[in-house]
């Protein structure tokens, strides 16, 4: 059965193979005497007792994918590199916020060591020279976490200069934001890094691996993907392996959220768990609240396409979800039940991105504006035909030709598979669209009623009705 | 003697790095590393733009020029301000979704921009305006609220922001912090409520502010001095070249009903690359000014009055005629054109005058021309680029951009020898601070250090050499020179003398004879030798360096000719004063620095009655019975072309009126050079440096409204230290005195000064450093003395 | 209207040293004159300006990209109620519209007495505790109206100090490297070599 511990809150931890959120159960998970009770820094120990290639290399044949949002294999990352560029830099990705996502702030809460062990590993193995912990400014309690943390892995000898009395040498900088989602996508995050306005750049030329942070090779980690790294170095590639699919080893943090009967973060087996093991499992969620039924989730985070029942079934698996006409994402599922109001749930999602957009695009700055603009009009029972048709204008201004939808059978609709062409330099300006799109395409007839009625709807709550 | 086309089409065809592609499905050929945008620009089809700007690095946030790209899974979506051309690459801008983008771009843009096009100065030359019409989707969906700000505000004394119009392409922000150094306006909030702004109550106080109004893309940023003055349908414009110091950047002065209204930058690949500095882009004003000269003047007893051009020559021609051999002297000529520069040598010549001089002894020998020299393109390309020169942000503003920008693209390492922190100082490889004086010994002991040893044996070395400090003499700096001319190889020297057109004045003839140059000819002045002083658009009452010299020199001559095209310190003292026509009103040509000829245009028909200084030059000729045999300006310079060595490519008019053509003259005279000891300085006193501001009493700034108020004002500046050691408090006055006379000043502090020097703006209203300053010495020594 | 105080001037440094670029610092150092005035001042800015070698357009441009500085005055707790989609399905527009009502503002405003500034916030990595405020960056969870009136009231009453700080400080505890242990920083131009541990053997 579940278990939840109150020092972790929204943790539920079951009785699953567990990698990164082994040592919640303790109060004291984020001390350094615990983390080292219980088998702390010994992946560094494995790592630095070895060639630094090598480590490296069994990060690859791991297949550690990213775990911020894209998926990509960590150890591929830090091979990309350019030769003989010297020096590079690590920037750690704990600015958690896309919406429905909630796991990298209990991992920097509850175990802030595993993460930084994880990083000294990452360093070690691809040449990285110095450190950057980049932490959401929202996040007091992270922040205080990490840098008791670090403090307290300073003196030990961890970090720093010559870790272990070995030549390995790196400093770990706690860096914190301000507030803006945007600065979560990896380019954006080194220009806040650098001092300046969050404002994504453009790829290429700035692939950080390449021209990153001060113009130097940088590679931006997620923290669940170098909170990985421990386990992995002490238990090895097979183990790790062992768990989860080929495509997709290891396991996953997921946070179901929304109108469940257990709402919480979950430790999963990556690539074979259902959606319908976690929103219906007794391990899991449990089921929709009050016998509801299932109306639509999103399956990955705001920025996903959405699902409904029909795809249940799809294992958490990055390619399946894409060729189904979405995304995993950064690993967040919302559920909506039969009460909600699907217009009104898709404006709180596009009202997040309008407000989000740094403004340095036009489609995006314009664009996600003038959608919540339309959008907000609809839902107060304002809008007409005519607003609908121009929701698709402006989206199609955002992201030309075919959008990614789910199949639905009820609807007759056949997948358009993930990703989409977009006119944005990131994907903010698409993810304002994207509810919207979703909204739309599954749910027009709710669109249709609030304008042909004609009344007008003053609408308080977001399906809150029980 | 050589004639040098610098701008070459055919460079782009035999490039070894050429890729072929295809945009359209026509072949084009590009360079390797260049946008896909660039490479289209050579083609028919155009692709829209906002924020694109050739000479500022990309950023691809418009989104306006997206095209299509085959690529392995098919055609992608690409912007083409910022992917680089490949070899085979096929690029489509006419597809439906290229199409698509590009109108829904357009829309979006369109969507919080207000439509006040009838009212709006932009109109008419609107890049949003054209390119809503040509790849615009015909209408606009929007119909939400706008966006609105507060319309418009100044953000400097020269601009106006109005946030309401700004599509936020981040072109004057970046002009502002790429190109000119001064990020002082910023983007700031985010997303939809991102807007252009300064720091709250700090205005965008750059010299290069105007550049930023030129190149927005909508009306958002206007200069108060066209605002609601006038259509583009209206304006007539000429290419020409911008006379306000040597730097010679090309310009466009576009005019409506015989007024010159705007200047606009036009990108001259060897020069300026289209930027202009504000002092450069708004002085026209001055040509405008109630105040010009409208008639000859005629001194009497009630003072100057207004004569007919007839009396005034004929009263001219007597007193020259009347002089007595060898008394004759000229000073000026540096501010007008080539052709007048020689029309009026050929007089001095036809008259045996030997004292002239087209300086006022505030630059450098016109022997500095006799190394090798160097174009501005060889600074921005040479490995050493050495500054014995003054604060180039100041004087010479665009020459400033130049080099910056090499330095900051690390393609140029400067090494400045200075007696205070100048505009470049942040951008230097090394900084020598030296006490004037002891510039030869910091120069040698610069020069037997193993680390600049090592510097300056890595490829080409490039000398700016100018006068950097008024109160020290011209033959430290020239010695200093020659120096590194004759101990490091690979040495050429671009000489920075700053009014708009010594070097051409210097080469056609109005160089000093022998040593006599300006200071001996006020001196022979003061002392009676002069029967008739001509000064030729020259104020030496307000520009010699040695006050009273200017003083003794004015009051000795006994007679006093002014060609000018305002009645100034020195041309009030004249017997007679002929009006001259200004910039704008005249063709020709001028040199610049680096010995570039380009044209000057006329756009107007000069002010009231005056006439271009040549044919002044030549009416007094024929008055004199020396007829010069010219009639027209097309005869002077085929004249010049047949007689003066290197100006044979000015017969090439195309070039002129383009890059220009580079001409080199053989040197004037051989260099003599003096090598004074250091003199040592009382501890107790200051070494005074004096030195220009972009903005001070030049008659061109003053006599234009929107900037004559941005001159600082006299002052004199001292390290931190230096003011606690006087005793003073940072604003109060002093009193600052050599042995002989003293002046009173406001102090300030200021880091940038060296410690034991005090730095005093040259030519600023209030109280005259000048009056401290004399020709035969070689530095100045103060005390300064706090009086509050 | 302040300059950092000499103490904070001590820590910027310490923090500017960190990076190898002293401009890294600014949202650190802007956050450390939030703690210190509550807000941003104009002086604050002008003076981190100085410290980091830029221009205060260039601070400013910084500072107002980011949600978390305030240039105006706020309230001692400032209440930010998630409304986004996972709060938004659980019921924080209630909460939001309780709270107006309780605190007599509307969103966006500061009570009079200068306690509380009321903002929508949007997402904070808590959607399985929706819905979800933060007080000054600490977290409420699952809040119930009843629950809001209890937390406005021990906040009113100041029982809650020893956990939330006064609005400025967000993280309570700052890193601190000994200098004995620190690496320490070098501009990337001058590193033209590759880390002494790539040397193909074991580091232990």
């Amino acid at each position: 059965m579940t278990s939840s511990y109150l020092h972790a809150p929204g943790f539920i931890a079951g009785d699953r193979p567990k990698i990164v959120t082994s040592r919640f159960e303790y109060v004291d998970s984020y001390k350094i005497d615990r983390f080292i009770a219980t088998g702390g820094y010994q992946g560094l120990r494995s790592a630095l007792s070895r060639p630094a290639q090598t480590v490296h290399d069994d990060v690859k044949s791991a297949t550690v994918l990213g775990r911020g949002g894209a998926g990509f294999p960590a150890g591929v990352k830090w091979g990309l590199t350019p030769q003989e560029v010297w020096p590079r830099y690590l920037v750690v990705n704990g600015d958690e916020s896309e919406p429905g996502t909630y796991k990298d702030r209990l991992l920097m809460e509850r175990d802030p060591h595993q993460l930084i062990e994880g990083c000294l590993i990452a360093c070690y193995a691809a040449g990285l020279s110095q450190c950057f912990l980049y932490i959401r400014g929202e996040m007091a309690v992270a922040q205080e976490r990490v840098a008791e943390a670090l403090n307290e892995a300073y003196e030990a000898g961890y970090v720093g200069k010559n870790i272990l009395g070995t030549n390995f040498s790196v400093d770990i900088v706690l860096h914190w934001g301000a507030g803006a989602y945007v600065v979560g996508e990896e380019t954006a995050l080194i220009e806040s890094l650098e001092g300046n306005r969050g404002m994504p750049r453009l790829k290429p030329p700035f692939f950080p691996a390449a021209n990153g942070l001060y113009g130097q090779p940088t590679i931006v980690n997620n923290v669940e993907t170098l909170a990985n790294l421990p386990w992995l170095m002490t238990n090895g590639v097979d183990a790790y392996t062992a768990i989860g699919t080929k495509t997709s080893p290891g396991t996953r943090m997921v946070a179901v959220s929304g109108h469940v009967v257990r709402p919480g973060v979950y430790e999963i087996v990556n690539g074979t768990t259902t959606f319908r093991d976690l929103i219906y499992g007794e391990e899991f969620c449990g089921g929709i609240r009050n016998g509801h039924a299932l109306k639509a989730f999103v399956p990955g985070g705001g920025s996903a396409p959405w699902f409904t029942s029909d795809q249940l079934d799809l294992p958490f698996e990055g390619s399946q979800v894409g060729a189904a006409g979405s995304m995993l994402g950064s690993g967040a599922i919302m559920v909506m039940d039969e009460t909600t109001d699907i217009p009104a749930a898709a404006l709180t999602l596009t009202r997040f991105y309008a407000h989000e957009s740094c403004g340095k695009c036009t489609p995006c700055r314009e664009g996600g504006t003038w959608l919540e603009r339309i959008l907000s009009r609809v839902v107060d029972g304002k809008g007409t035909d005519a607003d609908l048709a121009q929701l698709i204008e402006v989206g199609e201004s955002i992201c030309p030709g075919d959008f990614p939808h789910a199949s639905n059978e009820a609807l007759g609709l056949t997948a358009v598979p993930f990703p989409y062409k977009m006119t944005t330099i990131c994907f903010v300006g698409p993810s304002a669209y994207v509810p919207v799109h979703s909204a739309l395409t599954l749910f027009r007839s709710e669109f249709d009623a609030r304008i042909t009625k004609r009344t007008m709807i003053k609408v308080t709550a977001v399906g809150v009705s029980s | 003697m050589s004639t040098t086309e610098s701008h070459n089409e055919a460079e782009i065809v035999v490039d070894p790095n050429a890729v072929s592609m295809t945009i359209n499905g026509k072949s084009v050929t590009a360079r390797k590393g260049e946008w896909i945008i660039a490479a289209a620009d050579r083609t028919e089809d155009f692709i829209p733009r906002f924020c694109y700007h050739p000479r500022m690095e990309s950023v691809g946030m418009c989104r306006q020029c997206l095209v299509e790209v085959e690529g392995p899974r098919g055609p992608m979506m690409v912007v083409s301000c910022m992917t680089p051309v490949a070899e085979g690459q096929v690029v489509r801008t006419d597809t439906d979704i290229v199409k698509r983008a590009q109108e829904g771009m357009i829309e979006l843009l369109l969507a919080n921009h207000p439509l006040d096009c009838p009212v709006c100065d932009k109109g008419g030359e609107c890049p949003l305006q054209d390119q809503a019409f040509s790849h615009g989707p015909g209408e606009s969906r929007y119909v939400e609220e706008k966006r609105h700000y507060e319309k418009p505000i100044p953000i400097s004394g020269l601009v106006f922001l109005d946030r309401e119009r700004c599509i936020l392409c981040d072109r004057c922000t970046r002009f502002a912090d790429e190109v000119a150094g001064d990020p002082l306006i910023t983007f700031t909030h985010r997303g939809n409520n991102t807007q252009v702004m300064t720091f709250p109550d700090e205005p965008f106080a750059s010299y290069f502010s105007g550049n930023t109004v030129q190149i927005c893309p909508v009306g958002a940023l206007t200069a108060e001095p066209y605002r609601f003055k006038a259509r583009p349908w209206d304006l007539q414009q000429q290419e020409s070249t911008c006379t306000t110091c040597s730097v010679g950047c090309r310009t466009v002065v576009q005019s409506s009903r015989d007024e010159i209204l705007r200047y606009q930058g036009v990108d001259s690949d060897p020069v300026n690359w289209g930027w202009l500095c504000d002092r450069g882009r708004f002085n026209f004003q001055s040509t405008n000014s109630p105040n010009r000269l409208s008639t000859p003047l005629i001194k009497t007893e009630s003072g100057l009055v207004a004569a007919s051009w007839t009396v005034a020559l004929d009263e001219t021609a007597r007193v020259l005629r009347h002089a007595q051999p060898g008394s004759i002297a000229i000073l000026g000529g540096a501010r007008g054109t080539n052709e007048d520069a020689w029309a009026w040598a050929q007089l001095a010549d036809a008259l045996g005058v030997d004292m002239r001089d087209a300086q006022l002894d505030d630059g450098l020998p016109a022997e500095i021309f006799g190394y090798p020299n160097a174009t501005i393109d060889d600074a921005c390309s040479a490995a050493t680029v050495i500054l014995l020169a003054p604060d180039l942000k100041e004087e010479l503003p665009v020459l400033y951009l130049r080099l910056r920008g090499a330095a900051e693209k690390k393609k140029i390492r400067i090494i400045e020898i200075t007696t205070h922190d100048s505009g470049l100082t942040r951008y230097a490889w090394k900084s020598l601070q030296y006490e004037p004086g002891h510039q030869a010994e910091t120069v040698q002991q610069m020069l037997s250090t193993p680390e600049m040893q090592e510097q300056l044996g890595r490829g080409s070395v490039v000398v700016v050499a100018g006068r950097s400090n008024l109160s020290e003499a011209a033959h430290h700096t020239m010695a200093v020179v020659d120096t590194i001319a004759t101990t490091v190889s690979q040495v050429s020297v671009l000489p920075v003398l700053r009014r708009a057109n010594v070097r051409g004045a210097l080469s056609l003839g109005l160089a000093p004879r022998g040593s006599t140059d300006a200071a001996a000819i006020l001196e022979a002045s003061a002392n009676g030798k002069v029967d008739c002083l001509i000064l030729l658009g020259a104020d030496p009452l307000s520009d010699v360096p040695d006050a009273d010299l200017a003083r003794r020199g004015i009051a000795g001559a006994r007679h006093i000719i002014a060609i000018d095209t305002f009645l100034n310190n020195s041309s009030a003292h004249a017997d007679i004063v002929l009006p001259a026509a200004a910039y704008g009103e005249k063709d020709g040509t001028t040199t610049n620095l680096e010995g570039r000829v380009t044209n000057v245009a006329q756009s107007i028909t000069p002010h009231a009655t005056s006439r271009p200084d040549w044919m002044i030059a030549v009416e007094l000729a024929a008055l004199l019975d020396h007829d010069l045999d010219i009639l027209t300006l097309q005869d002077i310079q085929t004249r010049i072309t047949q007689t003066v060595g290197g100006f044979d490519g000015l017969s090439v008019s195309v070039a002129v009126r383009k890059n220009g053509i580079l001409v080199s003259v053989p040197p004037i005279s051989p260099l003599q050079v003096h090598h004074d000891a250091a003199v040592k300085r009382n501890a107790y006193e200051f070494r005074l440096v004096v030195a220009r501001k972009l903005y001070d009493q030049a008659i061109g700034t003053a006599m234009s409204q929107s900037l004559a108020a941005l001159a600082p004002g006299a002052g004199v500046f001292v390290h931190p230290h230096d003011l606690e050691r006087v005793g003073a408090k940072d604003g109060s006055s002093v009193r600052v005195s050599n042995t002989t006379r003293s002046v009173i000043l406001p102090v300030h502090a200021s880091v940038a000064v060296t410690r034991g020097t005090a730095f005093v703006p040259f030519n600023q209203k209030g109280v005259d450093i000048r009056e401290l300053l004399q020709a035969t010495n070689g530095v100045t020594d103060v005390q300064i003395a706090n009086i509050s | 209207m302040s300059r950092l105080t000499d103490a904070h001037v001590a820590l910027a440094n310490e923090i500017i040293g960190r990076y190898p670029r002293p401009k890294s610092a600014l949202v650190p150092l802007l956050h450390l004159a939030q703690e210190q005035d509550g807000y941003i001042t104009r002086d604050a800015m002008v003076h981190i300006g100085e410290l980091v070698g830029v221009t205060s357009a260039e601070v400013y441009g910084t500072a107002t990209f980011y949600e978390m500085f305030k240039f105006e005055p706020v309230g001692k707790y400032v209440v930010n109620i998630c409304g986004t989609m996972s709060c938004a399905l659980m019921g924080s527009e209630e909460l939001m519209h309780h709270a107006e009502q309780r605190l007599g503002i509307k969103a966006g405003g500061t009570t009079p007495d200068g306690m509380f500034t009321l903002e929508h916030a949007e997402c904070q990595a808590a959607c399985t505790e929706a819905p979800c405020l933060q007080v000054n960056y600490r977290y409420r969870y699952r809040l119930t109206p009843a629950d809001l009136d209890e937390l406005i009231d021990d906040l009113s009453a100041e029982r809650l100090t020893h956990e939330i700080p006064p609005h400025g400080t967000v993280a309570k505890v700052r890193q601190h490297i000994p200098s004995h242990r620190g690496v320490g920083v070098v501009a990337p131009e001058l590193v033209t070599e590759s880390p002494a541990w790539l040397n193909g053997k074991a580091a232990l």
